[in-house]
């Protein structure tokens, strides 16, 4: 029998319980994994155990692809008209939208982002994403083609099947909204893989998902870990299409592991070094706040976080004074602090990795201009880093860090800087702050990447497709575009007057 | 304010409680100025169903009770030489003047100007779409059982059918608020950007028919909202009393003051008010196609605003000889006898191939023979009484001139003695092309056979008419289907089946049954407005040229 995980919050910002069975959710059911092993939910503020989960395995990958194939063959894909998967995820909105703080409270004792970002960005935009998709389902549509007089021809966007999804611990809640959404309103059916080290808010959805009244089989939910959950989707050869949201070396082998067996289709929203181009005719104010929240928010483990900060020489001395100081006041602390705006990085291996980038920048002989060194004596706690002096071929500049380190580099010249934004092998997002309209705007069109903000930066919406140019990935998430990648095309060619001579 | 009056049901024992007045900003309100009354009658009893007052110094409520007749909704009039009866005479409903068009206008534009249109996100308009669906669905049974009172059709088609569909339509469009999209337009990519926006219209007069009041005002009012448009609504004068329970709904789900208006008003005064307005940006109209033809005329001589028109029709039917007859004859009766004919896309012609005419002509009376038309609260009606006094007169005229111009009636054709405007299902044979039975929409159970000898013919009789709403062909070849149903010439054609509608699914006319499309993405087009801008970012002007 899973574990029941019970779990009382006492804190300034939120007083509440939560208790929901831990198990893998499977056809409906929360049952053990196929070798009972669990993993270990850990507390970044502290590094205590917050509870253990059921541990899936290949084989109930395998139990789980049987049983939605048979629920996709039977109640679910074609079989269930739009209006009622609109009115399925219109259910499961509304249920998060009852278990808001819940949700946002379980976030953040797991991921360690506080709980009031966990509320206003992670519960607010999964709702509205969830709600966002419930609209499409009705509005799956296909074209009419002309091609001859004789002939009908016309296209069908039907759902791909049974379809594997494997998202990260940043944004846990958030990204598996942006998964399941589009892929029920197509009518597919979905083994879910949540990251080992943030699976709590995917098992509580779980429940909320059998609540809202999807049959057993629709969505399956696997924790684990990437080597065997999720290597056992990318390669299952049931499984009709994978999307992945994580780092460009594991995408790489998703994709690999599905060339190399079914050919299932792949999309992959993956790593970023993003550039933050600040000119000098820039309302400054607004280039820092908005800076800082590039960099900062979600303590850097943001994959469109903009990393790297390019600022015109003119400016550079001001918007460097001004973005330490806006730095400097931002308070690392407890997730559930009142004013906290950065709590712990997700996980030990993660404080190490970061820590060991900072390091690399100090060795290669960059200026550690701001932080650099653990906040607190307990939990994965990184003060706001902030490096200088840096040269384009540091690996602080060209890798991604994930963490709160942003490196400001100078530049005097337009073309120079877009040369150097574009000297990176990702391209997921951008952004531009000018006064001057035309400026940004010719900027924002040379830049490669899927996303470009002027005056602005890390704003997605729902409504608005959001995915990577280059090693950033395959396939666009959110909009109408997300769509695409959860249908199959079908052509159908009818002739009603053609004859073969 | 204006005071609600309560309406005691017999056949259920339940009360239903109507708002009385004009509705604008939210608020029921007495006519600024007019003296007018509209009787809403019960077309099953021919009693006056209840009357309203609009003006606050009358007595806040009026209460009618229904009699214990089994099965009927009968409303009998207990008012008869009673205090109630010298009320009733006073309080009539005041039909909405020139005026309180005025009125409503001028609180739509505003609420466009500030609380709705671009000042609202689609998320919040999505929502609140929503919200009125919920409510709408809670309230089905009442609305269904005020319907049938004051429409005549029964409440379980009412119900299950009319509000059941306009459910739905409210969530698709609720799923449309958050998905208006322009384009980007590639122009000249080293200087310039052209991109469109997809504006709501703003203040939007809606004129909507008797024939079916609830979910014609679901589908006007659902993609109106969803684009983020303003409301001033006319519903039929003899059918007022849903759109006003309706308006109650707007409130509730929380819909901000203005956003839509309510306005019962005949369509000389009111309609042609809203048509001719100087303000109103947008008029969509469901009813008869004279009427339509004044809608335009008089947005042409005003402000050119945009028209919607979804008119009449005098659909047809083609049953070809390879079709699975008793199916087709189950879709022709449905085709003429739903909501007793009463229905734009009603299938009033049909063209028999002549090898299977007698065959089929046997079943479609045993179909049409099988129909109870009743009283609406009846469990086995299948149809009710016709909407009106006027209809009913109207009916009855053209089944007499089809039996002067010598067309043969093989069914119904004879009027029931006592109350309600009833016509039984009809059915003309040995018809041709000019008599009026087969030329004018009659939109009535009354159906015109005609047969054919080659598809060629078939589909020449089909479209040889001024309308192009609905069209229908049964064969099971699929070629033929394939080439007839490209040939009529419809807005909607149906294939091996006729009169089912989706919300998903484009519905308008050809030809003299209409203008634009409702239903689907594509009614989005009729209540949003392109905006192009274009942007240089990089090019400069030589000047002089």
């Amino acid at each position: 029998m899973p574990q029941t995980f019970e779990y009382t919050f006492d804190t300034p910002v939120y007083k509440g319980k939560t208790s929901f069975s831990t198990g893998l959710y499977i056809n409906g059911q929360w049952v053990d994994g196929s070798k009972g092993t669990t993993i270990d939910v850990i507390n970044p503020t502290n590094g205590q155990l917050v509870t253990k989960i059921s541990e899936g395995t290949k084989e109930d990958v395998d139990l789980a692809v049987v049983a939605a194939q048979k629920t996709f063959d039977t109640v679910w894909g074609l079989n269930t008209p739009g209006t009622r998967r609109a009115e399925l995820l219109n259910n499961l909105g509304n249920l998060m939208q009852a278990h808001f703080d819940e949700l946002a409270a379980l976030e953040a004792l797991d991921n360690g982002k506080t709980f009031g970002w966990a509320q206003d960005v992670d519960v607010t935009d999964s709702i509205a994403t969830i709600k966002y998709y419930a609209g499409w389902a009705d509005k799956i549509q296909g074209k009419t083609i002309e091609t001859t007089a004789g002939k009908l021809v016309y296209t069908r966007h039907e759902p791909i099947g049974v379809v594997g999804q494997i998202i990260p611990w940043n944004f846990p809640l958030m990204m598996m909204a942006w998964k399941i959404g589009p892929a029920l309103a197509t009518g597919n059916c979905i083994i879910l893989k949540p990251s080992e080290f943030t699976p709590l808010t995917a098992i509580r959805m779980s429940h909320l998902i059998q609540e809202a009244g999807f049959p057993p089989g629709v969505v399956n939910i696997i924790p684990g870990y990437g080597t065997t959950v999720g290597a056992a989707i990318s390669e299952h050869p049931h499984i009709d299409k994978v999307a992945f949201t994580g780092s460009t070396l594991v995408g790489r082998k998703i994709m690999e592991a599905a060339a190399r067996t079914n050919l299932k289709n792949v999309t992959l929203e993956l790593g970023g070094k993003s550039p933050n181009i600040i000119f000098d005719d820039a309302d400054i104010d607004q280039a820092v706040r908005f800076t800082s929240h590039g960099i900062f928010w979600n303590h850097g483990q943001a994959c469109c976080a903009g990393s790297r900060i390019y600022v015109h020489a003119k400016v550079y001395d001001e918007f460097l004074t001004k973005f330490t100081d806006k730095a400097k006041s931002l308070k690392v602390g407890d997730p559930f602090g009142l004013d906290t705006y950065q709590g712990p990085q997700v996980s030990q291996i993660q404080f190490d990795r970061i820590m060991s980038y900072i390091d690399s920048g100090r060795q290669q002989g960059a200026t550690l201009h701001l932080g650099g060194e653990r906040h607190g004596s307990e939990g994965y706690f990184i003060k706001p880093t902030i490096f200088t002096d840096t040269k384009p071929d540091m690996r602080i500049v060209q890798e991604e860090i994930f963490g709160p380190v942003g490196v400001v580099i100078r530049f005097e010249d337009d073309d120079d800087v877009i040369n150097q934004a574009n000297d990176t092998m990702y391209g997921l997002a951008a952004a531009v702050f000018s006064k001057n309209i035309d400026r940004a705007l010719q900027v924002a069109h040379k830049l490669k990447a899927g996303t470009a903000w002027v005056n602005c930066i890390n704003q997605l919406h729902p409504q608005v497709p959001f995915g990577g140019f280059k090693q950033s990935g395959i396939g666009r998430e959110l909009g109408e575009y997300a769509l695409e990648n959860y249908t199959a095309v079908k052509a159908v060619h009818v002739n009603f007057s053609l004859s073969v001579k | 304010m204006a005071s609600p009056v309560e309406i005691s049901v017999a056949a259920t024992g339940k009360k239903l409680t109507v708002p009385t007045g004009l509705f604008i900003n939210n608020e029921f309100v007495p006519s600024v100025d007019s003296q007018e009354k509209i009787h809403c009658v019960n077309p099953a009893t021919e009693e006056t169903l209840c009357s309203v007052v609009a003006d606050p110094t009358e007595p806040r409520t009026a209460t009618f009770v229904g009699s214990r007749a089994l099965n009927s909704v009968r409303m009998r009039a207990e008012w008869a030489g009673s205090e109630l009866a010298r009320r009733a005479a006073i309080l009539a409903r005041r039909s909405g003047s020139a005026k309180d068009i005025d009125v409503a206008v001028a609180a739509a534009r505003k609420a466009f100007a500030t609380t709705w249109g671009k000042n609202v996100t689609g998320l919040e308009r999505s929502r609140l779409l929503n919200k009125l669906a919920d409510l709408m669905e809670r309230d089905a049974q009442q609305l269904a059982e005020l319907e049938s009172l004051n429409n005549g059709k029964p409440v379980k088609i009412a119900r299950d059918f009319d509000i059941g569909d306009s459910v739905a339509c409210l969530r698709y469009y609720a799923g449309f608020a958050d998905k208006i999209v322009g384009q980007t337009i590639e122009v000249d990519n080293k200087t310039k950007v052209a991109f469109t926006r997809h504006d709501p219209i703003g203040v939007c007069g809606q004129i909507i028919p008797w024939n079916y009041p609830i979910q014609m005002w679901a589908w006007k009012v659902a993609p109106a909202l969803a684009c983020g448009c303003t409301i001033v609504m006319k519903p039929s004068e003899f059918t007022p009393l849903t759109a006003l329970k309706l308006s109650e709904l707007i409130v509730e789900a929380g819909f901000p003051p203005g956003v839509v208006n309510t306005i019962p008003s005949l369509g000389s005064v009111g309609g042609a008010a809203l048509s001719s307005h100087m303000d109103v940006d947008k008029v969509a109209f469901t009813g008869s196609t004279v009427t339509g033809r004044k809608i335009m005329e008089a947005a042409a001589k005003s402000n050119i605003k945009k028209v919607s028109l979804e008119l009449g029709g005098k659909s047809p039917q083609l049953i070809f000889e390879s079709a699975d007859l008793e199916e087709a004859s189950k879709w022709a009766a449905l085709g003429i006898l739903y909501n007793t004919g009463q229905d734009c896309t009603a299938g009033s012609r049909v063209y028999v191939q002549e090898s299977v005419y007698d065959a089929f002509l046997e079943k479609l009376v045993e179909k049409a023979n099988a129909l109870t038309i009743g009283h609406g609260f009846d469990e086995k009606s299948g149809g009710g009484p016709v909407v009106s006094k006027v209809q009913y007169d109207k009916i009855w005229s053209y089944i007499e001139s089809g039996k002067q111009e010598g067309a043969k009636c093989i069914l119904g054709g004879e009027k029931r003695s006592g109350k309600g405007y009833f016509v039984d299902p009809t059915i003309f044979t040995d018809v041709k092309p000019d008599m009026k039975i087969v030329k004018d929409e009659i939109f009535g159970p009354v159906l015109s056979v005609g047969r054919f000898k080659t598809e060629e013919e078939g589909i020449k009789l089909a479209n040889d008419t001024s309308y192009g709403l609905g069209a229908g062909l049964h064969s099971n070849d699929a070629s033929q289907c394939m080439r007839v149903s490209q040939a009529l010439e419809a807005g909607t054609v149906w294939v091996n089946q006729y009169n089912l509608l989706y919300n998903n699914v484009p519905f308008g006319g050809k030809k003299q049954s209409g203008i634009g499309r409702e239903l689907g993405s594509y009614a989005l087009e009729e209540y949003t407005s392109v905006k192009a801008i274009h942007w240089n970012y990089g090019e400069k002007l030589d000047w002089p040229l």
